[in-house]
């Protein structure tokens, strides 16, 4: 599927450290619309193994903040067509999405996002409790007696995807446009004179460029490290678990804030079901059977029925927090330096726009338009971008 | 890491903790600059390494200074933020960085 290189080049016109969906979606839309196939993509480990192998699959646009709703609402338009465009079946299934509210006060979220969402063309609306009980009877609508459901906001185009084949398309694309991808790569140093970046070291070898662009998640600290950049990203674990496969029953995805859960059943009848981050810092992709007893306490709260369904499998990556929720993107104080990163627990679903902002960025050497909200720069300005709200479950 | 050493309780099971985020100096509000100050609202350390962090003993409402590495969630040792201080006191000005108190620049 991949052309292997046995060495790098000397030179690049755009290196860009990781191959995980970000990095490549960013790789094949530089070759395709932007004309630049000179591009070497950096992989430490192996294609989609980080964040893009290790995340629930969920796609929505149902955001709170402007600047949210309309990219990833680009997005998910991007999503749609992504199947034909790589000639590659994503397993793209338009679900719909339940953004469960257990109390008043997250009543009141779910109408000020279904209010932005609508105001841009989203579809959401915030439904009441017997809509809820009609579209899931199989919902304990009082949560064991404890957390009740009062209603939730329906977002009628959350969808689920094949995570890996997504790096796989865009990895092949890139590819066949001439795009080196290089695994088992690792970069330890970004040279820079006068304020601008000339090259990359690797474990390979030396690379001239004078264009890098970082989309690495939980390492991105390090990478910024080796520029003497600050941002405020910090690093938890973020863990996720799937049962083992049963009978197609559930269609939607269900999200709870409130019990910190969310599920959906992938085509093969597994429950891939997530949670919270783990509660401090870790460089450590390790789990923990206090995550594993937590969300299935949970999923018992919703679904009791559940509770003689096995888990199978368990695993964690690494979250890139910000303090807003919001992901930091675009140019640098280091000129030729572009930064995709603080995707914290929100980045599968942004995989497509991502590539097509960041490759525009990357060519230009300006902002894409729909970023200008996620600058680095907005820290220093306290002009932060909100999205807490429409994280998945609290954190 | 699941079991923590608080100073105070003892050996007590990582649960019953709160995590509190790294020890940082604050710089003197009226005399930084707006940059410096922003720099110390937002921005962290997030590589890992061996730092000083806060942890809560919930139970108990004690709050101490824990020194653990953040890539093998490994604890080094635990301290009052008392004793913390007089550990940044001896250790030389080349190691205090991220020492509580100790004058480090902010991450």
């Amino acid at each position: 599927m991949f052309t292997h290189h046995e060495s790098l080049k000397s030179a690049y016109d755009v290196v860009i450290i990781g191959a995980g969906g970000h990095g490549l979606a960013a790789a094949y839309y530089l070759a395709r619309d932007h004309g630049i196939h000179n591009v070497a993509v950096l992989e430490k480990g192996y294609i989609g193994g980080g964040n893009t192998g290790r995340n629930t699959t969920i796609i929505r646009s149902n955001y709170l903040t402007p600047e949210g709703v309309q990219f990833y609402d680009e997005s998910v338009r991007l999503w749609q067509d992504l199947s034909t465009d790589f000639d590659l079946n994503l397993f793209y299934s338009t679900r719909g999405h339940f953004t469960l509210a257990h109390t008043d006060a997250a009543m009141r979220t779910m109408r000020w996002r279904a209010e932005v969402n609508k105001h841009f063309g989203v579809r959401s609306e915030a439904v009441d409790a017997a809509f809820v009980k009609r579209a899931l009877p199989m919902l304990d609508m009082e949560c064991g007696g404890h957390a009740p459901i009062q209603g939730a906001l329906f977002h009628e185009p959350g969808a689920i995807a094949r995570h890996d084949a997504v790096a796989w398309g865009y990895g092949r694309g890139a590819d066949r446009r001439g795009v080196e991808i290089h695994q088992q790569t690792e970069v330890t140093g970004i040279r820079v004179a006068g304020g601008r970046v000339t090259g990359v070291e690797t474990t390979r070898g030396s690379i001239a460029t004078p264009r890098v662009l970082c989309a690495v998640a939980g390492y991105t600290p390090r990478i910024l490290d080796m520029l003497d950049l600050h941002t405020p990203i910090y690093i938890h674990p973020l863990q996720a678990m799937v049962s083992e496969p049963v009978k197609p029953w559930l269609d939607p995805i269900i999200v709870s804030g409130s019990l910190h859960v969310y599920v959906s059943q992938t085509a093969r009848g597994e429950l891939v079901m997530g949670a919270s981050l783990d509660p401090y810092e870790l460089h450590q992709t390790r789990s923990t059977l206090d995550f594993a007893e937590g969300l299935a306490a949970h999923m018992l709260d919703l679904f009791p029925f559940l509770s003689e369904v096995k888990v199978n499998r368990q695993w964690a990556g690494l979250s890139d927090m910000t303090p807003d929720f919001a992901p930091i993107m675009g140019t640098t104080p280091v000129e030729g330096f572009f930064l995709d990163a603080g995707w914290g627990t929100w980045g599968f679903k942004a995989t497509p726009v991502c590539g097509k902002t960041m490759s525009h960025t990357v060519a230009t050497g300006r902002n894409h338009p729909l970023i200008e909200g996620f600058t680095m720069e907005r820290f220093a300005e306290y002009r932060l971008t909100g999205e807490k709200g429409a994280a998945s479950v609290g954190h | 890491m699941k079991i923590l050493v608080c100073p105070l309780n003892g050996p007590r099971p990582v649960s019953e903790f709160a995590y509190g985020g790294e020890v940082r100096r604050m710089p003197d509000p009226d005399a930084c600059s707006d940059a410096e100050w922003s720099a110390y609202v937002f921005n962290r350390s997030g590589s890992p390494g061996v730092k000083f962090e806060w942890w809560c003993h919930i139970a108990s409402g004690f709050w101490f200074i824990a020194e653990r590495d953040t890539a093998r969630d490994y604890v080094v040792a635990t301290h009052t933020a008392e004793s913390a201080r007089k550990l940044a006191g001896a250790a030389g000005a080349t190691s205090t960085a991220r020492v509580p108190g100790a004058g480090g620049t902010a991450p």
